[in-house]
């Protein structure tokens, strides 16, 4: 064993594992959403659960989003057959509740899903503190540019998008958007 | 209960692997016998507990357990039996579950079938294999756990990904992948058993690991010829390659192996470039790990995936043991690997070897650079850019073309040496039947120059591969008066390991040739039809005759049927359709294909009106297509023919006095210094 030779080689390694430790950190499908800053597409839909929180539209009633402008809201995409929507869903109920009464409204928009599916998830994860609401055809999702589910939007009180999230989103981040949305000036 | 026994299964499965790794130090001190036996035990028994694991995987899917983590990411109740099964491999806890199956299949084989063999080299591969199945084992009871544990239980899942579930490809293509892929780690447990127990000073670590390298060759090759037919058959995009990541990192090994098989032959006939092959063998098993690494944790492109969790952490972690292990393995005892032979002439077989090794090491370097390119640019500058066909086409044609000249070289000149008269009276022919080509098809078919050369190297590539066949069964025809079918069976059974080699030369080369046409004389057409239009493709009419649909459990399907006319006669029918699975809101093409010997005509259904008054048709005429697949299967072939030989002792040809044995013009098997076992 020539360990002189040996170490120079294994030097030869470490750039190689270097470039590929640099390449954890990125990630090759941030492409940015060209939504933000944006106004956000319009929707209109029917309730299909009401929730069980203060903002809590009767079943077949219909929301839209321009009659919640002048307030946050947080609209959020998922599906029952979609396993990480359910490491979510806590957080979204919790803060929902949270943020109620300084005019936060919170929205789920169920993505290619069965409703009977969807109004069982809502039962087996112990209800939730938000209207749920159904997209047939997935017009609204394909308007937002939902690529997958889970998927959170972010609309200022304005109306305009602030910013998306994309994947189950922690406590910790859902609370430090909205907080910034909430002192954000009125332009 | 089967969450239960499958994690259990492949937590055991990795304490015997530990086990087996650390105990192997003490039995080593025991003496062989202890070791061996201690290795195959372990090995088989980590076989046993994979299998239990992947049975238990199976079982889940087909009964849609959904409390299984697995099972609720891929499953679906609606999903047909034969995806349920095959969604085994669908998505990334599964795939690595399969991945520990075969690796430990192999290791299994690998210490069974060398069970007779005395000395430490098949004790230390085993636990090489050991080892590596412990780091899978490790990401399977970690953080690609399959059998994790959902509350409450959904009541159903998506199903898998829509293009998994659109062909039955599926389920040939990743298996061969995984058997070739994983199966490239048995040479590798070779080399580094060989460098470390001291075999490496000799060839016989080499001779049994050849063949294992050609089977899993054989694999990996037949892996990328169904994964291009695959993408061709469903993608809907009329090709079947595209340099994709995933694309190139099944390719990379594929290079590095191939060079190995050829650059074997030259240290068994004349042991030169010993420390050559065993860099060979490391670098196509640290390619397997790079390409599996760069797909699959998020680094380059991959399946859209929100749970990439932290396995792209373990497998760095993972390459960077395998590249420094085997650098310092490989560099330290880089003195005695020093070959003994040396090059006598310029014009022999064994310069052809070199220059082989060169252009596929070079087609490898190439192949690399466009892949990781776009890692280092953001590194180094901060900037997104990416690589496109353009870059690997320009690159790559001009190493094929050299490499198709000397897929026709190698076989026509003899060991050792040979002089420039004869050679030229080898590749007269072969050349002159080159140049026609190139002239014929410059003037007949195309000004494509890439094409042009294409056509005539791989004609010259034909002559001289089929020439040895024609030679040799001529030669026994004269020798023993066999009629030409038997004279043609008895040589390649004499000498199954050449003709096989040129069997595999004569596939590549029919790969080529459907490759070089496809893409030179592809044509499209769009038009989009009412019903009963018609539009004209390549001498045929194609008439639309209704746009249908219908609901499947799993999908919706919107079909267009099309009438093929030719003279006004209807002589097909063909119905390209569009899938909508639930889970995903871009339909998947299927394009209907109608295959012949000389080409395909590819249908796809772009577009359609909801009411079904018309639609967008796109059709693709393409050449010679069917030749890839064929080619494909005549490599997988002259591998198979390959290995059925028996394992060839390693013939020194020593400094004779008096003339070398000059090859004969006739290559009589007879003539040729005893060869088998």
């Amino acid at each position: 064993m020539n360990w002189r030779r040996a170490l120079i080689a294994g030097a030869v390694a470490i750039p190689i594992i270097g470039l590929l430790r640099f390449g954890l950190t990125r990630d090759p499908r941030a492409i940015a959403s060209p939504l933000p800053g944006r106004t956000a597409p319009a929707f209109d839909l029917a309730v299909f659960a009401s929730g069980n929180g203060t903002f809590a539209p009767t079943r077949g009633e219909r929301v839209r989003l321009n009659d919640l402008r002048g307030n946050v809201v947080v609209v959020n995409f998922w599906a029952s057959w979609c396993l990480p929507c359910r490491d979510e869903h806590a957080q979204l109920s919790e803060m929902s509740t949270r943020y109620a009464n300084r005019g936060v409204r919170f929205v789920g928009v169920v993505y290619n899903d069965v409703t009977a599916n969807a109004l069982r998830w809502i039962d087996e994860m112990g209800g939730q503190t938000y209207p749920a609401l159904l997209d047939p055809g997935t017009r609204t999702a394909i308007d937002f540019g939902v690529y997958g589910v889970p998927e959170t939007f972010f609309i200022g009180s304005d109306g305009t998008v602030a910013s998306k999230f994309v994947g189950p989103i922690p406590a910790s981040v859902l609370q430090q958007r909205i907080d910034s949305l909430l002192v954000a000036p009125v332009p | 209960m089967t969450r239960l026994v499958g994690y259990d299964a492949l937590a055991v499965a990795l304490a015997v692997a530990l086990f087996g790794v650390l105990a192997a130090a003490f039995a080593a001190r025991r003496g062989e016998a202890a070791l061996g036996a201690l290795v195959r035990g372990s090995v088989f028994t980590l076989f046993g507990l994979t299998s239990v694991a992947v049975l238990a995987m199976v079982f889940a899917l087909v009964s849609h357990d959904f409390s299984i983590s697995y099972v609720a990411q891929v499953g679906s109740r609606s999903t047909p039996l034969f995806f349920t099964i095959i969604s085994l491999w669908g998505a990334l806890e599964g795939s690595i579950l399969f991945w520990v199956w075969v690796l430990s299949l192999w290791a299994a084989l690998v210490v069974w079938r060398n069970r007779e063999i005395s000395g430490r080299l098949i004790p230390y591969t085993g636990i090489v294999l050991l080892g590596i199945s412990a780091f899978f084992l490790i990401l399977l009871v970690g953080p690609a756990n399959p059998f994790g544990l959902v509350t409450p239980v959904p009541s159903d899942g998506p199903g898998p990904n829509p293009l998994l579930q659109n062909h039955v490809l599926m389920a040939v293509h990743p298996p061969l992948l995984y058997l070739g892929y994983v199966g490239m780690s048995v040479p590798f447990a070779f080399a580094i058993a060989a460098l470390i127990s001291g075999d490496a000073r000799q060839d016989r670590w080499l001779r049994l690991t050849r063949r294992w390298t050609l089977l899993a060759w054989g694999f990996l090759t037949a892996a990328i010829v169904a994964g291009m037919w695959w993408s061709y058959e469903v993608l809907g995009w009329g090709g079947y390659w595209a340099w994709d990541p995933v694309e190139n990192a099944s390719f990379l090994p594929w290079l590095t192996a191939t060079a190995f098989l050829h650059s074997v032959m030259v240290q068994e006939r004349r042991g030169m470039l010993r420390l050559w092959n065993v860099n060979l063998i490391v670098s196509t098993y640290a390619l397997t790990i790079l390409g599996t690494f760069l797909t699959r944790s998020g680094v380059l492109s991959s399946v859209h995936a929100f749970t990439t969790g932290t396995i792209g952490y373990y497998f760095l972690a993972f390459i960077a043991v395998v590249l420094l292990v085997s650098l310092v393995l490989v560099a330290g005892h880089s003195e005695s690997l020093r070959g003994e032979g040396r090059l006598d002439a310029p014009i022999a077989r064994e310069t052809v070897f070199l220059l082989n090794n060169l252009f596929l090491t070079a087609f490898m370097f190439t192949v690399l650079l466009g892949t990781l390119f776009p890692l280092v640019a953001e590194a180094v500058r901060g900037v997104k850019v990416s690589v496109g066909e353009p870059f690997f086409n320009r690159m790559t044609l001009p190493l094929c073309a050299a490499l198709l000249f000397l897929m026709g070289v190698g076989p026509a000149l003899p060991w050792r040496r040979s002089d420039l008269a004869q050679a030229r009276a080898k590749l007269l022919l072969p050349g002159g039947v080159a140049l026609v080509v190139a002239v014929l098809s410059a003037v007949l078919l195309t000004r494509n120059a890439y094409a042009v050369a294409a056509f005539a190297f791989a004609a010259f590539a034909i002559v001289c591969n089929v020439r040895e066949y024609w030679l040799g069964a001529a030669a026994r025809r004269r020798a023993h008066g066999e009629a030409p079918a038997t004279a043609l069976v008895n040589l390649i059974a004499a000498n199954r390991r050449r003709y096989g080699g040129y069997l595999a030369h004569i596939g590549v080369v029919a790969i080529a040739l459907g490759v070089a046409a496809s893409s030179a004389f592809r044509k499209e057409h769009d038009a989009t039809l009412k019903r009963g239009e018609k539009m004209s493709v390549a001498g045929f009419e194609l008439q639309l005759d209704s746009l249908w649909g219908r609901e499947e459990p799993q999908r919706a399907v919107v079909g267009a049927t099309l009438r093929l006319m030719h003279d006004g006669r209807e002589v097909d029918r063909l119905t390209p359709r569009m899938n909508f699975y639930r889970t995903q809101d871009q339909p998947v093409p299927t394009p209907a294909v109608r295959s012949r010997l000389w080409g395909d005509l590819y249908l796809n259904l772009m577009a359609f009106e909801q009411d079904g008054s018309s639609a967008t048709i796109r059709a693709i005429t393409e050449p010679l297509v069917p030749w890839i697949w064929i080619g494909g299967g005549i490599v997988c072939l002259g591998a198979l023919v390959a290995l059925s030989g028996p394992a060839r002792k390693r013939v020194p040809v020593h400094e004779t006095t008096g003339p070398e044995r000059e090859p004969s013009p006739l290559p009589l098997p007879e003539l040729e210094p005893a060869r088998t076992a």
